[in-house]
């Protein structure tokens, strides 16, 4: 590898927008060389200048190679210094890293996207590649559940999405709020209907968001007779070094940063099921 | 003669070779006494290393012992490894300062001279190999543990007898080693050392000193040291415990052993193939300055695990769990090894004698039905 992959680069902040009340995005351009190509579902680890490092998932279109896209949730010193930026700030870049949403292998098939919360973010580039390669897959629909309905991601071009003829969109919220008409309740429920009105057996399935959602989702899924080899699920633990040094995002004999973060849910279905793995 | 790899000769001390070190540039690291355990230091001569003593080994224990006064080797492993100087507990990755385009990062390197590790045991060689694994691990190199062990000579000592905690026999990682060294010392029951060739750098070391060559009757003497030290051992580690772990996640043993562990760390510290680190970094006062450092962490600590919403492995039982089937069984499908070496020093320095092989004959006596 011609750059040390323990070494940041620089990238500028084109712009940076407040999302949610503790949500930002923002997207960036390199100082240092050219953009990097990444696969749907990869994560960089971004630095902030004397703070540190976390690993944030690719929010942006792959085949938008002019600016590399992210989505912050403040919580926590690193994460709040990201997701505080300006324009024109400075901040490191090392990757991408991990296992990429393979949609681009499954046309022909009705793709159905399930995020939970912020878990949107990463599937939003897979949801781009279906959206700009429509005409490859027999259908496209996502369940996405918030808890709130301020706390829906991307909400204007969630209305977009919905718009299409082509596309279908289901939200859900834990808990209403005043002025909220649309659907309450857990993300399986919607999932479940959609799945009723659907042949399991032509689905392929991208899921991310809380582990426990992750669980019910793909229980609900392989009811439908969604074959297990057609799910795939992003995972998330403790990562300080992206390269499968550090041993922190370890899952038995996978290391989520190398290994994953997407995995087949069949690759991991015996150690999901446990606890404190 | 001039050595050659697989040649053997006959010294009487290993004064000679610790000077011919010295001599062609190397630094020299090998046993002392420090702190009433043997560690591992820089030595100026041979008389630096603790001549004459032997230890005591058992769970939770360690202690030094006058020995026989002319034997050079007769203890074991203490409680640090070569880890300490391959993959350092505390490096410094690179500084960053405040500028134009937001600030400018300075990779850093450490200064590592050509170094001769004197006295590494079978066991400890078949651990650097293992963390040789670990750093080059097929998508990425870690370039500063590169660049140090190709700095690295190794003078093996072969062992002439185990503790009572060793259990390399069972692994197939001693205490005997085949390979892996530069140079293999064998210390005879008689006085004398045996001495094999294992490289062209060993070679080049032995020719300076020119030392007699060894006959069969000598060969046969090193062979008995070893099988001896091999005929010690009291502890062993199941052959099918790879598996064994791999169905056993949910055995009632891991809440047993929990109520021991401390979760102190101490057996991923002494552990000379753990790997786990965590980073920091730091700021100077006026905060245009910052540095990133790597140092080690171990799966015992609680914020190991943390992501947003709090700990994966909160409880003890999950924290032993996650280190020996790591060890044990999953180290093998990240690197087609086992992790262990079957050094004992996880037993030795467990405040509360936590013994893995004991565990490990837990789980072998009654293991849980397999999964369906």
């Amino acid at each position: 590898m011609a750059q040390d992959p323990m070494l940041p680069r620089r990238y500028r902040v084109k712009r940076a927008w407040s999302e949610l009340s503790d949500v930002s995005t923002m997207e960036l351009e390199p100082i240092d060389g050219e953009a990097v190509p990444f696969a749907p579902g990869q994560f960089n680890m971004l630095y902030a200048f004397g703070v540190g490092e976390v690993a944030i998932s690719i929010s942006g279109d792959a085949a938008d190679t002019d600016k590399l896209v992210h989505t912050i949730r403040n919580v926590g010193a690193i994460s709040g210094a990201l997701a505080g930026v300006s324009d024109g700030d400075v901040i490191g870049v090392r990757g991408p890293f991990g296992s990429a949403w393979p949609v681009a292998q499954e046309t022909g098939r009705h793709i159905v996207f399930v995020a939970g919360g912020l878990g949107l973010a990463p599937l939003r580039p897979a949801i781009y590649h279906v959206l700009n390669n429509r005409e490859q897959y027999s259908g496209m629909t996502l369940v996405y559940g918030a808890r709130s309905p301020d706390d829906l991601l991307y909400a204007d071009e969630i209305k977009a999405w919905k718009s299409r003829f082509d596309t279908e969109v289901e939200i859900t919220v834990d808990h209403a709020a005043p002025g909220w008409t649309g659907q309450v309740g857990v993300v399986t429920v919607p999932l479940d209907r959609t799945l009723s009105g659907s042949n399991g057996a032509e689905v392929s399935a991208f899921v991310c968001g809380p582990e426990i959602m992750m669980r019910f989702s793909v229980m609900s899924l392989m009811a439908a007779g969604v074959p297990e080899d057609k799910v795939w699920i992003s995972m998330e633990r403790n990562m300080k070094c992206a390269i499968g040094f550090c041993g922190h995002c370890q899952f038995g004999g996978d290391f989520i940063c190398r290994d994953g973060p997407v995995f087949r849910h069949d690759q991991v279905s015996r150690l999901i099921a446990k606890k404190e793995i | 003669m001039p050595a050659s790899t697989g040649s053997s000769f006959i010294l009487d001390d290993p004064a000679p070779l610790v000077e011919a070190l010295l001599a062609d540039g190397w630094r020299v690291i090998g046993p002392k006494l420090g702190d009433g355990a043997i560690v591992y230091d820089e030595i100026e001569s041979a008389s630096d290393m603790p001549r004459g003593l032997t230890d005591e080994q058992e769970g939770g224990r360690y202690r030094l012992r006058e020995g026989d006064p002319n034997r050079w080797f007769d203890y074991v492993v203490g409680p640090q490894s070569w880890k300490k100087y391959l993959f350092p507990a505390r490096q410094k990755l690179w500084s960053a300062e405040k500028g134009d385009n937001g600030f400018a990062i300075e990779p850093h390197e450490d200064d590592f001279p050509k170094t001769a590790l004197f006295g590494a045991r079978a066991c400890e060689i078949a651990a650097i190999e293992v963390q040789d694994r670990v750093f080059d691990n097929g998508d990425f190199t870690d370039s500063g543990y590169k660049r140090r062990r190709e700095a690295t000579l190794i003078v093996a000592v072969q062992c002439a007898r185990s503790a009572a905690t060793c259990f390399c026999a069972s692994m197939n990682t001693g205490p005997s080693a085949d390979s892996g060294f530069d140079i293999a010392l064998t210390e005879l029951d008689d006085g004398g050392f045996f001495v094999e060739c294992g490289s062209d750098r060993g070679a080049a070391i032995l020719d300076r000193i020119g030392p007699a060559e060894a006959g069969t009757a000598e060969l046969e003497a090193a062979n008995a040291v070893t099988l001896k030290a091999a005929g010690m051992q009291t502890r062993s580690m199941p052959d099918n415990i790879p598996a064994l772990l791999r169905e056993n996640l949910d055995h009632p043993r891991w809440a047993e052993v929990a109520e021991r562990c401390l979760s102190c760390a101490n057996c991923t510290m002494a552990c000379p193939t753990c790997f786990c680190s965590d980073v920091e970094d730091v700021n100077d006062l006026s905060g245009d300055h910052a540095e990133r450092w790597r140092v080690w962490d171990s799966c015992f600590t609680l914020d190991f695990s943390y992501i947003h919403g709090g700990s994966v492995r909160r409880s003890t039982l999950s924290r032993y769990r996650q280190w020996m089937t790591h060890k044990l069984s999953s180290w093998h499908d990240q690197f087609d090894t086992s992790g262990c070496v079957g050094c004992g020093r996880c037993i030795a320095w467990c405040p509360v004698g936590i013994d893995i092989t004991e565990e490990a004959a837990a789980f072998a006596a009654e293991p849980l039905a397999q999964e369906g």
